[in-house]
């Protein structure tokens, strides 16, 4: 040794006995550790990785229930067989493709395509087919030794019981695409995962999706499993309670029942939607399933636009329904007092132009009551000439109009609030003068969407409040029984003078009792209202009757009941079907009748409520998955 | 001052023999890398750039081999504070990869700063207990643990598990070789026990989902939510299906069917192992004990405290990582990322452990000087 005398290095060098003796323990316990893996469990391992080998195997989840507001199953999965390859595990591709393409009658190509696509190389098992029949699972199953690498995996299929019922709505799912895969929110999925595609299945699908499991599997040479090496099982979505009642949506719906058209019903005090039918519809369950090219370009095409949900994505002019919101602009605009009169003679000239009342000859010295009650054209055309555009699109705005209304489905549309910024920006136009006469009457540029203007006399029937419209009322974690209640929210109180809600109110109500809507009128139950008349962009010559369909009217009609205290605001859009009057109020009035039959409490100003079964009495309908 | 002077016989057997070490235990990752990487078909391949790493390496170890390590030990503050700066500048610029951000883009190649963070950090803390004296416990323990946190922490930040390992066991080794008094022993002890729980709920909040379900994975093999435990697994089947002689070069079915993933970096000992059984291993390991005790030699003979704390750091981390890797391959340890020294692709990790050897050698190289 060197001679220092510096104890702490003498001391410090001591130490490194400690390391060097430490480092000669863990050492023989990594060689230890090492032939115990590579002596003694050498083979066990050696035959895990030459009789080849684990796949790791998804275990996709069951999606989450939808119930409606009284506990109604709505959307459930039911078992059913899917077909996987594993390329690692195919000796002959084309054979294989040929074989399956074969045995399950598909196009070769699908299955070429479905075997290149997706995350993962070739020990990522890809999902070629799902919903196999019994049939088609079995003759896989006999044909097991001729097919390596397929394997038949059993998955929840989603199915809605009610068919066509509350389609557009609820939605559908399918395989995630390639372009979502690529995004960040479906991150943790991969090719052959089901989303939702539609609907409440897309808005919610984060929760309702639930989350994949995964198995480790050992397969043989075959790529045949033999068994499950490390689990974890597949946790299943949450389910979704809906507001509305499912009787009263398969009431709305067959009430249109060939017709298109659209009907919305909400309680406007909570903003729950009770109904939103649209027609024509469609089938979800087959939508959910894999469709041909064929199929789906029939769907697309197809004149009626069935996949359009026309409750909130159809925009349509909101004719005379759209006094509500004037009337409401012009009394608090100070344009009118309840009691100044306008004379109408049956036209209105602006300019060199004649602006035609609907009834021919006019109805007279007419105030803002009877102008509502009669719908008088020509009382609204000078009170929106008054005002200006500006000031009508200023309330329009107010009552919601030309925005999101909120509910929860996808790509809502907001329709047109026409103004002088809107068409300046929109069409590089001035506004002409002449042009407010149109909109006054809810024609020209205005145009709604039928949940929008559920909304606007909902909103009136709630003395001002103005209530997000919301589909889903809870969801409802099904391991933990945990249930998140969504509670309505306020979207705001419009600047309007109670006095002037409550002459509109008394106004609607006297368009049922001795106005436009007397078809309207109600044993059970006290209902106010408007009608309106949606002129399309044609030209109009001869009698109704002469002029073809797709050409005719939309009736509108708008309403809420019980009139003293509302506890339903419905909005009713048949398409080309003429005054509303006559085609859309008797509608309104049967939802309306079988709300309060469903719920007789509404009549005496109590909440409808729903009855939301409790988990365990759902269960009886729930698949074991 | 005499110590100045070097020793001028050049370089002795023993000097060729710490860098034959080096040099075979080089070529065994080099010839791993090729093994996993050599069928992918790409311009520059692994096993390539690797040799570059090298290269790089080898400089480095002539520059820290060169210098005088007072001097490199007088650099140790102003050297710590870049890396603290650079390892800021990764978490705010940095390059992500599996949702921790660890590197700066450097044209085609990526810099991780934490890598030479560890080296750094042994020679701050060697600079500081040769220069301190060390009678309190404040000054033995609290205050390098203050000068260690700001790294530790961003490094956690990252996340980078292994490294902040690696930088907490850098630490711990100083203070062992410093010589902690078995009361401070205690209360370290007792201190730990009390904050684990808090620790722990921090460290477990800071870590990212992959490497949670890694330690689940390890803690509870039957967790596995996102098939991390497939990883042990597999790792586990490679090295054990090597059994005693090995499948051969090319031969590891594990790796090369791609059943084990990140076969050139963290898991490289798994690829070796496979191809080259327990024999290799042993080999391996033996190459691995014979450098890290002509390293222990060398800190043992070193001729002041400096040059004595610089290498037994050195040997310190170095004895860390190939533990914790050979220990987490083998499925002993949670999958932390940690490469294997000299052996993992990487070009940070090559650099910083060369750099780490020359320093050690420079530390032998004065050790004589008092002589002349």
């Amino acid at each position: 040794m060197i001679g220092f005398n510096d104890s702490d290095l003498l001391d410090l060098q001591r130490r490194l006995v400690i390391l060097r003796v430490g480092l000669l323990l863990v050492v023989a316990l990594l060689a230890l550790r090492l032939w115990h893996l590579q002596i003694r469990e050498g083979p066990y391992y050696r035959d895990l990785s030459e009789n080849n080998r684990t796949r790791s195997v998804v275990l996709e989840p069951a999606r989450g229930l939808i119930f409606d507001r009284n506990g109604i199953l709505l959307a459930n999965n039911v078992p059913s067989f899917a077909l996987y390859v594993t390329l690692e595990d195919v000796k002959d591709r084309p054979g294989l493709v040929a074989q399956l393409a074969s045995l399950l009658s598909l196009d070769p190509e699908v299955i070429q395509k479905k075997l290149s696509i997706g995350k993962g190389g070739k020990l990522q098992p890809r999902k070629i087919k799902d919903r196999l029949t019994l049939r088609e699972a079995t003759l896989i199953e006999s044909h097991r030794l001729d097919l390596p690498g397929v394997m038949i995996q059993v998955e929840s299929q989603r199915n809605y019981p009610g068919g066509v019922v509350a389609a557009h709505l609820l939605g559908y799912v399918g395989e995630v695409s390639a372009d979502q895969l690529e995004r960040a929110d479906f991150a943790d999925l991969h090719q052959g995962s089901i989303v939702g595609q539609y609907g409440v299945e897309k808005t919610f699908d984060r929760q309702v999706r639930g989350r994949a499991g995964q198995k480790s599997v050992e397969v043989d040479a075959l790529g045949h499993e033999k068994r499950a090496v490390v689990a974890e099982k597949p946790v299943a979505g949450d389910d979704l309670y809906l507001t509305i009642d499912i009787r009263l949506q398969k009431t709305a719906e067959d009430l249109l029942g060939e017709e298109s058209g659209a009907i919305v019903a909400l309680d406007p005090t909570t903003g729950d939607v009770l109904a939103m039918a649209s027609r024509p519809g469609f089938d979800p369950n087959m939508l959910s399933k894999e469709l041909t090219n064929k199929q789906w370009v029939e769907i697309v095409q197809n004149e009626g636009r069935p996949l359009n949900n026309r409750a909130t994505q159809g925009q349509y002019p909101p004719g005379s329904t759209f006094k509500v919101v004037m009337a409401a602009a012009a009394l608090e605009s100070n344009t009118v007092t309840p009691t100044t009169m306008v004379r109408c003679n049956g036209g209105y000239q602006f300019g060199n132009r004649l602006f035609h009342d609907w009834k021919p000859g006019g109805h007279g010295s007419v105030d803002m009551n009877q102008a509502l009650i009669h719908s008088c054209d020509v009382y609204f055309y000078t009170v929106g000439q008054r005002m200006g555009i500006d000031t009508i699109a200023e309330y329009a705005k107010q009552f919601g109009l030309g925005q999101e209304t909120g509910v929860e489905l996808p790509s809502e549309r907001v329709g047109i609030v026409p103004s002088t910024a809107w068409k300046q920006k929109a069409r590089n136009q001035p506004w002409y003068p002449g042009e407010t006469i149109s909109a006054a009457i809810g024609q020209g540029y205005v145009t709604v969407t039928p949940l929008q203007m559920a909304s606007v006399i909902g909103t009136v029937a709630n003395d001002g409040v103005a209530v997000r419209p919301r589909l889903v009322q809870a969801v409802m974690n099904r391991a933990t029984g945990e249930r998140a209640e969504f509670p309505p929210t306020v979207r705001g109180k419009v600047a309007v003078k109670p006095a002037t809600i409550a002459l509109i109110k008394e106004a609607l109500a006297d368009v049922v009792t001795k106005g436009t809507a007397t078809r309207a009128k109600s044993s059970l139950v006290t209902i106010a209202g408007k009608t309106g008349t949606a002129q399309t962009a044609a030209l109009r010559t001869g009698p109704e009757k002469d002029i073809p369909k797709k050409f005719r009217d939309h009736a509108w009609f708008v309403a809420f009941a019980p009139v003293e205290a509302p506890r339903i605001a419905v909005a009713v859009l048949a398409e080309h079907m003429g005054h509303g009057g006559s085609a859309a109020a008797p509608l309104a009035k049967d939802v309306i009748e079988a709300y309060v039959k469903a719920y007789p409490q509404v009549l005496n100003g109590a909440p409808a409520g729903g009855r939301t079964k409790s988990p365990a009495l759902a269960a009886g309908s729930r698949p074991k998955t | 001052m005499i110590d100045r002077v070097i020793d001028s016989r050049g370089l002795d057997s023993f000097d060729l023999r710490f860098m034959g070490l080096i040099a075979v235990i080089l070529s065994v990752g080099v010839l791993s890398i090729y093994s996993v990487t050599h069928s992918q078909d790409t311009a520059f391949p692994f096993y390539l750039k690797q040799l570059v790493w090298i290269l790089l390496g080898t400089v480095a170890f002539l520059v820290m081999y060169l210098s005088d390590y007072h001097k490199i030990a007088r650099l140790a503050y102003p050297t710590y504070a870049v890396i603290l700066i650079l390892l800021a500048v990764v978490l705010v610029m940095g390059k992500s990869s599996r949702g921790a951000q660890r590197w700066i883009p450097i044209g085609p190649f990526a810099f991780q700063p934490s890598e030479f963070a560890k080296l750094v950090l042994v020679l701050v803390l060697a600079n500081y207990y040769s220069r301190v004296s060390r009678v309190g416990w404040l000054q033995r323990v609290v205050l390098p643990g203050l000068i260690v946190l700001p790294g530790l922490l961003l490094i956690l930040k990252q996340p980078d598990l292994g490294s902040g390992l690696s930088f907490l066991a850098v630490y711990a080794a100083m203070l062992l070789m410093v010589g902690v008094r078995s009361k401070a022993l205690g209360i370290i002890l007792l201190l730990s026990v009390m904050l684990f729980p808090f620790v722990w709920e921090m460290v477990w909040a800071s870590l990212h989902d992959y490497q949670r379900q890694r330690v689940m994975a390890f803690v509870d093999p039957d967790y596995d939510p996102g098939g991390k435990g497939y990883h042990a697994l597999q790792s586990k089947i490679a090295i054990g299906s090597g059994e005693l002689s090995g499948k051969g070069l090319y031969g590891g079915t594990q790796s090369q069917l791609k059943f084990l993933p990140e076969g050139h970096t963290d898991f490289v000992f798994a690829v070796y192992a496979e191809e080259w059984g327990f024999v290799g291993v042993l080999v391996l390991l033996a190459l691995f004990i014979a450098l890290i005790w002509v390293s222990l030699e060398i800190a043992a003979r070193a001729k002041d405290t400096l040059g004595a704390l610089l290498a037994a750091g050195i040997v310190a981390m170095l004895c860390f990582c190939v533990v914790v890797n050979i220990g987490m391959t083998a499925g002993m340890f949670p999958i932390v990322g940690i490469p294997l020294p000299l052996v993992s692709y990487g070009g940070s990790a090559t650099i910083m452990t060369m750099a780490s050897l020359g320093l050690l050698l420079n530390v032998k190289r004065r050790r004589l000087t008092l002589f002349y």
